[in-house]
């Protein structure tokens, strides 16, 4: 399993992908509104989304996991 | 007033401390556990705490504020700006508790928080405003007939929007439908209000706005103009003051225009009238702030006026400490420079502990911040750490001492905007004084293409 990780804290502003999507390195998978700035999380890895852990709205911290993907 | 409660954090709420120490008003900041350690919080003679960091939780929480103030015996709240400021809800539960909001009545900041309806207001009152919808559009077949009818490139704007966000430039019929369902869920999730209109987009444009303040017996004066143009996504980092390449009539005109609006409105309190200026000096009423703004310090050292001061005696409902527009008058040029903790080319945002806050030679210059050296800058809130002002009797004065002093400050621990700052300020562009709201990110694209 492949976690991906806010880089920053903040509100989740929209969720860009669904479950089971067949994702690519360097896709967005979260916008966060922070510090009035929208910040894309980026996913690292190539994969499969299994599970996502946010919801518009919620508040993460700096190294939450947002995503998890099948490898 | 005896008591005043600031509904705010950091810098503005120490400022506001500052005036009401002078004048023997004690204070009682509120303040959520990110910012346990803030000198806002030391230096008010009382501190509560509201709640968790996110602003949701804590400093927007109108009712908690109104029972502390309440249960403190306080006579009026001071809303700083952003959070509550601008909350026209927030100011009449203020005032139907018994309590002074330091600000406009409620009642304006509602029409002129609406920004179609604040358009309308000010084309009765003669005020000139940029070319748009007279409504909000709804549909994209709407928005696109607007479109072709004011002609493109058009601002595609939220109504309820501000502070820069909620606003994207559209070239064509394409950027248009791209953008409209993302600018309406924009605005709906930051402003809770989706609806959206269209404005004309001015070319070669400066933000020039001008500083007014009415009181309670209808005088109203202007405190002259600030420039800001110098802006990174549609938010400012250098406002000065006058503004350089601004004829005296097109200044005449702006000043006329500005009182003009606050009278349209029984203006009460501070307020700011933003405008476009185009490159003949054409002037269009762009937006009414309800509110101190963030870069009131160069009105302040121009004036030799302090500007809290004048809000809190007309929250009073005294009159305009000066109200004869004549005996107002303008002493040199001065300048502000917004420090924040972001990536100085990218604009990303970087929180962090400030390992080191430096600020050297600070004795013919105005410092306005909220931390100390060791504070921490969480992702919490708006990264500016700093206000820098700098006032001389010229503006080539005020520029040459703003670059010996930036280059003689040193922040550690995170990244700032300061060495763009000593950079910006050695460009032609800047030095000429002529430049237009996209003189920032235009030097930064040629930096990079070199």
């Amino acid at each position: 399993m492949t976690q991906v990780k806010s880089t920053m804290a903040g509100t989740v502003f929209t969720v860009n992908v669904s479950d089971g999507e067949e994702i690519t390195n360097g896709q967005v998978v979260i916008v966060l509104e922070s510090m009035k700035m929208e910040i894309p999380i980026e996913s690292e890895k190539d994969g499969k989304v299994a599970t996502i852990h946010v919801n518009v709205g919620d508040f993460v911290n700096e190294e939450d996991v947002v995503v998890t993907l099948e490898d | 007033m005896n008591k005043i409660v600031i509904a705010n954090r950091g810098e503005i709420a120490l400022r506001i401390i500052k005036t009401c120490k002078r004048l023997g008003i004690s204070t009682v900041a509120v303040y959520s556990d990110a910012d346990i350690e803030m000198p806002f919080v030391k230096l008010a003679d009382e501190s509560f705490r509201i709640g968790p960091p996110p602003v949701q939780q804590s400093y927007l929480k109108a009712d908690e504020i109104i029972a502390i103030a309440i249960q403190t015996g306080a006579d009026a709240i001071h809303p700083g700006y952003g959070l509550l400021s601008e909350n026209a809800d927030f100011a009449r539960k203020v005032q139907q508790s018994g309590l002074r909001f330091i600000g406009p009545k409620a009642d304006t900041i509602e029409k002129m928080g609406d920004k179609i309806g604040s358009r309308k207001t000010m084309k009765r009152a003669g005020v000139p405003v940029v070319p748009g919808t007279e409504m909000g559009v709804a549909t994209i077949e709407e928005a696109l007939e607007a479109a072709y009818r004011i002609g493109f490139p058009i601002m595609l704007k939220a109504s309820a929007g501000g502070g820069g966000i909620g606003m994207v430039r559209c070239e064509t019929e394409q950027a248009l439908s791209q953008h409209f369902e993302s600018v309406k869920k924009r605005a709906k999730a930051y402003f809770g209000d989706d609806v959206v209109f269209l404005e004309k987009y001015i070319s070669n444009a400066r933000h020039i706005e001008v500083q007014i303040f009415g009181d309670r017996l209808g005088n109203v004066v202007h405190l002259f103009e600030r420039n800001c143009s110098v802006q990174r996504r549609n938010q400012k980092v250098i406002e000065e003051s006058p503004s350089p390449y601004l004829p005296a009539d097109a200044r005449e005109k702006l000043y006329e225009a500005a009182v003009n609006a606050a009278r349209a409105v029984s203006y009460e309190n501070a307020g700011t009238v933003e405008f476009i200026v185009d490159e003949n000096n054409t002037i269009y009423f762009l937006e009414m702030n309800t509110r101190l703004q963030v870069e009131h310090p160069v009105t302040e050292a121009i004036t030799g006026f302090d500007l809290v001061e004048w809000q809190i005696r007309i929250a009073e409902g005294k009159e305009l400490p000066v109200k004869e527009q004549a005996s107002i008058k303008m002493d040199g040029h001065a300048i502000e420079y917004r420090i924040y903790a972001e990536d100085p080319l990218t604009f990303m945002p970087s929180p962090g502990t400030l390992t080191k806050l430096d600020w050297g030679d600070t004795s013919d210059i105005r410092i306005d911040t909220g931390f100390e050296e060791g504070d921490k800058i969480t992702p919490f809130y708006d990264p500016l750490i700093a206000k820098i002002i700098v006032h001389a009797s010229s503006r080539k004065q005020a520029i040459e001492r703003s670059g010996a002093f930036i280059s003689s400050v040193h922040i550690e621990g995170l990244k700032s905007n300061l060495s763009l700052f000593k950079d910006f300020l050695k460009t032609e562009e800047f030095l000429e004084g002529a430049y237009t709201t996209t003189v920032l990110p235009q030097w930064l694209k040629n930096k990079k293409g070199v």
